[in-house]
């Protein structure tokens, strides 16, 4: 697999996209990988500003990343990771995105924001950036798949996972009554009354548990989320065409 | 009781359709009774005329004959629509135009037991121009779009191909055929057999798809049948006129098959492009009719109208015309327009196409026994046999070709049932019978026309019913919607916009909807939802309650109930009746609906899917589609509602979710007020309550409605954003025909 990854990287550097003219800075930390030489895979190439540095702090981070997104949306995606970044950190903070205003505006934009940063962790940087915007890639996009036996992050069940932990804040695998109850409340907000959530959460409830006839609990859990929405186009709903 | 009222509804009816058919009757056509002119007070410019005194009482008729006899008609072809539905079993059995000609029938033989004629209106110029747009028109209109598209390869090929493949086809067997001798038809020469067998190729499936959708038939099927019989019609009208062109030419060179082919081409995306033109210029009148909402559905029928006309005019094809126009219309338009309007528009149009169709039906069975019929067994016979073995072989040959291109191939079943549901209906005989003259055995197309309509009309359309089922088609898989998904559905919109912030994108492809639509503001799909599944609740519950309110109980509220298994019964008490009654008579609910699927073509459309627009403003304006769909099941044995509510849900599914899930008190269902965009909401901002305040729904209530006191607080709030056309929410409530009579209520009655 690293082969696979490492030409790949290789025709990625030699790519000289035409269109732009930015400089790529590939380093690597070869902490997962011990026996790579670093002069093997590092290269460089040197043009006009040497400003633009990409870091792919992680091997195995990048292995999900190279692969599941091609190369001019990495450089697009880039360029939206500088631009977010207005004081040229290197990575981003939450009050970078929610310098997006409709961001702002979005009723679940705060969660959206919080999916992007691991727990505990305040920063963004690029790799993660786009390992969480993978998720949305159009799936026709499919050509690279050297050897990634990896489940693509943009499959269904990915995709659907993330919309999950949306919802589910607290990381316990399910969506209970209280947290569903409060995404109700951000997007329905001050058209409902309380009472009228309460009805439409507990309905919600009850529709999921039905619909896996398993455990009448009291939340709703990623297998009967999965099934609520078998019938709904996730490809088609949740892709981004990136433009290029 | 249900059948003493059956009982008065026959004798009501038997009473009128007597006194329609005895005025029809005797008031022969062309005779007026007027009474000799009588100079009143005037100079007496004949001096030895007889002096008359002031008439009392005159007739005259021949004023209003025309009318008359046109609106004579048409009444009682509408009373033998009604009165199809006082027996439901026959509408299942016997499909509706079956009925109408049978009713014909039966008049066409008083008729001609009298010796009278029927009204020469069914002229060429009348059925093109006044009788066909309608039928077309709704068809488009009605026609579920996204499904449409998803299988316009194989609509398209199957309707072109498959209509120049059974025209030529059967042109050409029955040339062969009169060549034989023994018929005796040997002066029908190929361009009349062409024009003949072009007519014969127009499919009506009306009853078909009536049936598909009371059997479910997977929706591949069904929209691949609809929008063939659509698309059929433009290209048989086309051939028409192209056959008939040629059928008076004298000699035809092979330049006038190429020129025929080119013409076929221009003919046809002609009328795509003009469709689409009207389409786009009538999106963009109604973005600025807000302030006149009572004319909106005006600009939409004129638009098509016109489109109609103006194809007419530059002989191509008028139908796709209309069809481009309607599909491309429906859209915008429903965006545009007030809910009012939307439902006037679909109300309108189902009702002229109604008309259209059963005029022609009626008269069908009328001319088929007071027209002077040439019978030639030979001719006829083959006629069928050619009609049927054609269009196995068509769908046999093409289905293959084009089914490696599907996603969703379509089986031999299907096949069958596409097969099979080849009925000829209206338009076949409209052009057999506007035939010219100069044709010499009009007469005899025109027998061979009518004898194959009832042929596959009887016998095809009884028999098709049990056969689907015995074939077992595959079915849809109808399945409500939920709330759950429904609000998974809405995360993941807000999601995906939310990620495409960040991505800095937008979307290139809304171009066009950045112009054609008035900026609106997302609806909460979520909560008009909620509101319509309680609705049903509560209806639900009132039905199973059978007026005994005395010993009724009272409303549950959400925390009173047992989460879990046993539901509790619900409980109502007197007064709490009555809210729910007041509810439902005053405040008028209704669920913005956009689109349709699966319309009935007999009643209004199913509104069963939701289609929810997000636009943001600023510099990026996307929009998600969202089918939220909750999709009501047709009864079997009523008809279907419009904004209406099943009276119950489909038994299979989820049989709890009919009589539990949470039960709000229902009065503060009209107390609520809608607030406008998910994007005004900001739950940190300070001003609260000044949006509270000044988001008041706009209701879209005309100005002479109790609500104008909101029309006035929504002008005075406004705020740089304008409102948003919230839904203003309609219950029209179906008529319990199940004898509750709380809810029955003459002026609610939304049967079709």
């Amino acid at each position: 697999m690293e082969t696979a990854l490492i030409k790949y990287l290789c025709r990625f550097i030699k790519n000289k996209n035409t269109k732009t003219d930015n400089l790529i800075l590939f380093r690597y930390s070869f902490t997962e990988w011990p026996d790579v030489k670093e002069s093997s895979i590092e290269a460089t190439f040197l043009q006009k500003s040497s400003r633009h540095r990409l870091m792919l702090s992680s091997l195995t981070q990048s292995a999900v990343l190279c692969v599941s997104v091609s190369s001019s949306h990495l450089l697009r995606l880039y360029e939206r990771f500088e631009s977010l970044d207005r004081e040229n950190r290197g990575h981003l903070r939450k009050e970078d995105f929610q310098a997006v205003r409709e961001l702002s505006m979005n009723p679940v934009g705060d969660r959206i924001i919080g999916s992007f940063f691991s727990p505990g962790q305040e920063t963004v940087d690029f790799p993660s950036f786009v390992q969480v915007l993978a998720h949305f890639r159009h799936t026709e996009n499919d050509r690279i798949r050297d050897g990634a036996q990896k489940e693509p992050a943009n499959s269904t069940a990915r995709r659907l996972k993330f919309v999950f932990q949306l919802y589910d804040q607290d990381r316990d695998g399910k969506i209970s009554r209280a947290e569903l109850l409060q995404v109700l409340r951000e997007m329905l907000g001050m058209q409902v009354t309380e009472e009228q959530l309460q009805s439409i959460a507990e309905r919600a409830i009850q529709e999921a548990n039905q619909e896996a006839n398993q455990d009448k609990d009291d939340a709703i859990s990623f297998d009967e989320f999965r099934k609520s929405m078998e019938k709904v186009n996730i490809d088609h709903k949740m892709s981004i065409r990136f433009l290029e | 009781m249900d059948f003493s009222f059956t009982r008065q509804a026959a004798a009501f009816l038997i009473v009128c359709s007597c006194l329609c058919v005895s005025a029809e009757v005797s008031t022969p056509a062309g005779v007026t009774l007027l009474p000799p002119v009588q100079p009143e007070n005037g100079p007496q410019s004949y001096p030895n005329a007889k002096k008359s005194n002031l008439p009392v009482f005159t007739i005259n008729y021949s004023r209003i004959q025309i009318p008359f006899e046109i609106t004579l008609w048409m009444l009682l072809a509408s009373f033998a629509k009604v009165g199809f539905h006082v027996y439901h079993k026959i509408t299942i059995w016997v499909p509706e135009s079956c009925l109408l000609i049978s009713i014909g029938l039966i008049v066409g033989g008083i008729m001609y037991s009298v010796h009278e004629e029927p009204p020469a209106v069914l002229s060429n110029s009348v059925f093109f121009l006044y009788i066909l747009p309608p039928m077309v028109l709704e068809s488009g209109y009605f026609m579920p779009t996204r499904p449409f598209f998803e299988n316009i390869g194989t609509v398209f090929w199957f309707a072109v191909v498959g209509t120049l493949w059974n025209s030529i086809g059967i042109g050409i067997s029955l040339f062969g055929i009169c060549q034989i001798e023994a018929f005796g038809v040997q002066d029908i020469n190929l361009q009349e057999n062409l024009l003949f067998a072009s007519i014969i190729s127009a499919v009506d499936p009306v009853a078909v798809l009536t049936v598909f959708e009371d059997v479910s038939v997977n929706e591949q099927l069904y929209i691949v049948v609809f929008g063939e019989c659509l698309f059929n019609d433009a290209v048989t009208v086309v051939l028409y006129n192209m056959f008939s062109f040629v059928a008076e030419m004298p000699v035809v060179e092979p330049v006038d098959v190429f020129l025929g082919m080119a013409r076929f081409l221009v003919v046809g995306l002609g009328g795509m492009g003009f469709g689409i033109l009207f389409g786009f210029v009538a999106s963009f009148t109604t973005r600025f009719t807000s302030k006149v909402r009572e004319i909106e559905p005006l600009f939409i029928f004129m638009y098509s109208y016109l489109a109609y006309l103006v194809a007419e005019l530059f002989a191509i094809s008028s139908i796709m015309a209309i069809v481009c126009c309607a599909l491309t219309m429906k859209y915008y338009v429903e965006e545009n327009v007030s809910q009012r309007s939307c439902t006037t528009i679909r109300h309108v149009v189902k009702m002229l196409s109604s008309i259209s169709e059963t005029v022609i039906f009626f008269f069908l069975g009328v001319v088929t026994i007071t027209t002077e019929h040439e019978w030639n067994w030979g001719y006829l016979l083959f006629t069928l046999l050619f009609a049927f073995i054609w269009r196995s072989l068509g769908v046999l040959v093409l289905i293959p070709i084009i089914n490696p291109f599907r996603t969703i191939p379509l089986n031999l079943k299907d096949q069958f049932g596409l097969a099979y549901g080849g009925l000829r209906g209206a338009i076949s005989f409209a052009l057999a019978f506007t035939l010219p003259e100069s044709i010499v055995r009009k007469h005899l197309f025109v027998t061979a026309t009518i004898a194959v309509i009832l042929f596959t009309v009887f016998l095809q359309g009884i028999s098709i019913r049990p056969l689907i089922e015995l074939i077992n088609v595959r079915r849809t898989n109808r399945k409500e919607d939920l709330i759950n998904v429904e609000i998974h559905r809405r995360m993941m919109e807000h999601t995906m916009t939310g990620i495409e912030d960040i991505c800095g994108q937008w979307t290139l492809h809304t171009f066009p909807d950045m112009i054609l639509i008035r900026d609106s503001r997302p609806e909460s799909g979520i909560v008009a939802l909620y509101k319509k599944l309680e609705l049903q609740n509560a209806m639900e519950i009132l039905d199973s309650v059978s007026g005994d309110i005395s010993s009724a109980p009272a409303i549950v509220s959400l925390h009173e109930e047992k989460k879990g298994s046993a539901k509790p019964m619900k409980k109502f008490l007197a007064k709490d009746l009555n809210n729910m009654h007041n509810i439902l008579s005053k405040n008028m609910y209704s669920i913005r609906q956009r689109t349709v699927a699966y319309t009935n073509k007999h009643a209004l459309p199913n509104e069963s899917q939701n289609r929810e627009i997000l636009i943001r403003r600023h510099s990026s304006i996307r929009r998600s589609f969202r089918p939220g769909s909750f999709q009501s099941t047709v009864n079997d044995h009523e008809a279907t509602s419009e904004v209406g509510y099943p009276l119950r849900l489909p038994q299979s599914n989820h049989p709890r979710c009919s009589t539990s899930g949470a039960v709000m008190p229902l009065h503060r269902l009209n107390t609520l007020n809608e607030f406008p965009s998910v994007e005004v909401l900001n739950e940190k901002s300070p001003s609260h309550s000044a949006s509270q305040d000044s988001s008041l729904p706009d209701c879209h209530f005309s100005t002479n409605n109790n609500s104008s006191a909101d029309d006035l607080r929504n002008e005075e709030g406004e705020e740089q954003r304008p409102l948003p056309p919230s839904p203003a929410l309609v219950a029209e409530p179906r008529n319990n025909t199940h004898g509750n009579p709380l809810l029955r209520r003459p002026q609610w009655n939304q049967k079709k």
